[in-house]
């Protein structure tokens, strides 16, 4: 049995936040005395993690997606319940649990700008305690996974925005974490070093069975790494389960566009009982629930003179943002 | 092996962050040289013959602040700048996950810069013979040991003082300002601007109690070979580390629970 390797019970955090009025009235009065409000982020969520998951936290921005990954890597101290992250409380952040953990931020740098990625590597090394050819073979093979080689020795600030992700993610892992925190690791990138880098995520975990957290506003680093996603709104978790099944819920249609040989085919079908959403000419396009799509189709293609037809899957960063922008949607 | 370890760690960050230091050179060499208020306080001292209300001669007066210039240079600290820029940007965040004190990154820091400004120190000492060779003399090894421990303990308490107000920044984000207050004492009781010995007697006898004096004037004095209580002032400096240094580890331990991680 897969054990859990993340544990949370009853989380909450408040930050203290300080209030401002407007204008110079506001600037005096908040100089002189300044009010303060306490603002709950997060409010009392549950879920566990499995060691080798891939879990996809997905919210609107200030949903607190970012908030449960730092309380999870030990970096802020929660406000109420418990964390266990591979039996450890991560704010105590013992020596064992963190050479176990790394956290990625997008666009928030650990290498030495100054300096060539390779130094801040063998920096990296020494500080979780690997000797030199430990150090060598896992920068090497990092490197070749990652596809870096000759950028290793070009100072961090010549370098490009994709080149300088995979120098973070290579120092990022150098000590071969158990588990990944990634905070928008893919921001800013282009399309091809988006997919570099997903693909190189899929491998890595499918190579150590390492356990990833990950949050993105790019679905497609969603769909392409995680089965399992945690829906965060306003603090609160919306949705815990498998992505299959919240697109399912969400959209439990499936449009297809039919290509009848002929109008009169077309009109035919229209009047058949499929809910048609548009008809142009030959062309019609019916919605169908997806646990009848195959017994429709044959329906479709035994009773009418079919040219073609698509099945086209509904847009995922619709489907998706919807549940991100409607306050208490139920899912 | 953990030994190994250990020694291979300290080796590394002190490489890697004299390699970055060296990437800087040429500020540096302006920040030695911006260090020379010594040099300007001995012209006033001796331009107004100050020296003699204090029974201290030229000579002895030049080398005192030669040495508070070679102090100066070898215990300059600026982590609270440091950490307050790295802990708004949110370059702390990956510092505190990972197995390390981020102040020691900084404290390794300091010491590379250290290594680096040596050669740029070496050079106006040189000049500053040259134009004063009346005051070269040369220390003996016993003392030139002590005052090295010293100035290393100067260094220190200064890095605990600064990185207790840096621990600041965890409430007030603005910690820098609570330094630039320090900054006062620092400059008037340190003996960077005056030997402390100038100071009236009930005056430089509250100096004593504060950690100040130890900063600047006791090395300078024990390196320049002016009159001074070796074994006091080792002690002092040393009791000043004992007191700061558990008051540090308290602030960071209350600190680090207060952090939000903004900017990250």
């Amino acid at each position: 049995m897969v054990q859990n390797i993340i544990d949370v019970k009853n989380l909450s955090k408040s930050f203290d936040i300080s209030l401002k009025e407007p204008g110079f009235k506001g600037t005096i009065k908040h100089f002189f005395r300044r009010q303060t409000k306490s603002l709950r982020v997060i409010k009392d969520i549950s879920f566990e993690i499995k060691e080798g998951e891939i879990v996809g936290f997905l919210g609107a921005n200030g949903a607190g997606k970012t908030t449960i990954l730092k309380m999870l890597c030990g970096l802020i101290y929660p406000s109420k319940g418990s964390i266990l992250v591979s039996g450890y409380l991560p704010f105590m952040r013992k020596e064992n649990f963190l050479k176990n953990i790394t956290l990625i931020m997008g666009q928030k740098q650990q290498l030495i700008w100054d300096l060539p990625p390779i130094e801040s590597f063998y920096l990296n090394a020494s500080i979780y305690d690997l000797d030199k050819f430990e150090a060598k073979r896992r920068i090497k093979k990092l490197s070749d996974m990652l596809e870096i080689d000759k950028e290793l020795f070009i100072p961090v600030r010549k370098l490009s925005l994709g080149q300088r992700m995979k120098s973070e993610l290579l120092a990022a892992l150098i000590h071969e974490p158990n588990i990944l925190f990634l905070d928008e690791p893919t921001l800013g990138l282009d399309i091809n070093a988006q997919r570099n880098l997903r693909k190189f995520l899929q491998k890595y975990n499918e190579e150590t069975n390492a356990t990833i957290c990950l949050t993105s506003h790019y679905m497609k680093d969603i769909t392409s790494l995680c089965k399992r996603v945690i829906c965060v709104h306003e603090g609160s978790i919306s949705y815990d389960g498998t992505l299959d099944l919240l697109l399912k819920k969400l959209s439990p249609f499936k449009e297809i566009l039919i290509i009848c040989r002929s109008e009169e085919d077309a009109i035919k079908l229209e009047n058949f009982g499929f809910t048609v959403k548009n008809k142009i000419k030959n062309e019609i396009t019916i919605k169908i629930e997806n646990n009848s799509i195959t017994s429709s189709l044959k329906t479709i293609l035994n009773n009418f003179d079919i040219e073609d037809f698509f099945i086209n899957e509904p847009p995922i960063d619709e489907i998706i943002g919807r549940v991100l922008s409607k306050k208490g949607y139920e899912i | 092996m953990k030994s190994n370890l250990i020694k291979s760690k300290i080796f590394t960050l002190l490489k890697v962050q004299y390699s970055n230091m060296l990437e800087y050179r040429v500020e540096i060499a302006l920040w030695a040289i911006s260090g020379i208020i010594p040099f300007f306080m001995l012209n006033i001292w001796t331009n107004n013959n100050l020296n003699e209300s204090i029974n201290i001669s030229d000579v002895m007066l030049s080398r005192y602040f030669l040495c508070a210039f070679f102090v100066r240079q070898f215990s300059v600290v600026w982590v609270v700048f440091s950490f307050e820029e790295d802990s708004l940007m949110g370059k702390v965040s990956p510092y505190l996950i990972q197995p390390l004190n981020p102040f020691l990154r900084y404290f390794a820091q300091h010491l590379a810069e250290q290594i680096t400004r040596f050669p740029f120190a070496l050079i106006i000492a040189f000049f500053f013979f040259i134009f004063n060779p009346e005051s070269l003399w040369i220390p003996n090894l016993g003392i030139l040991f002590l005052s090295i421990v010293s100035t290393f303990l100067s260094f220190l308490i200064q890095f605990l003082i600064q990185s207790i107000v840096a621990c600041l920044c965890f409430w007030t984000e603005k910690a820098s300002s609570i330094e630039r207050l320090l900054f006062i004492p620092t400059l008037f009781f340190s003996g960077l601007l005056a030997p402390v010995v100038s100071f009236p007697a009930y005056v430089k006898s509250w100096i004593y109690l504060t950690p100040f004096p130890y900063l600047i004037d006791f090395p300078a004095n024990l390196l320049s070979g002016n009159e001074t209580n070796i074994s006091g002032g080792l002690s002092m400096q040393i009791l000043w580390i004992f007191l700061l240094f558990p008051l540090f580890k308290k602030i960071w331990s209350e600190g680090t629970k207060k952090y939000t991680a903004m900017g990250s």
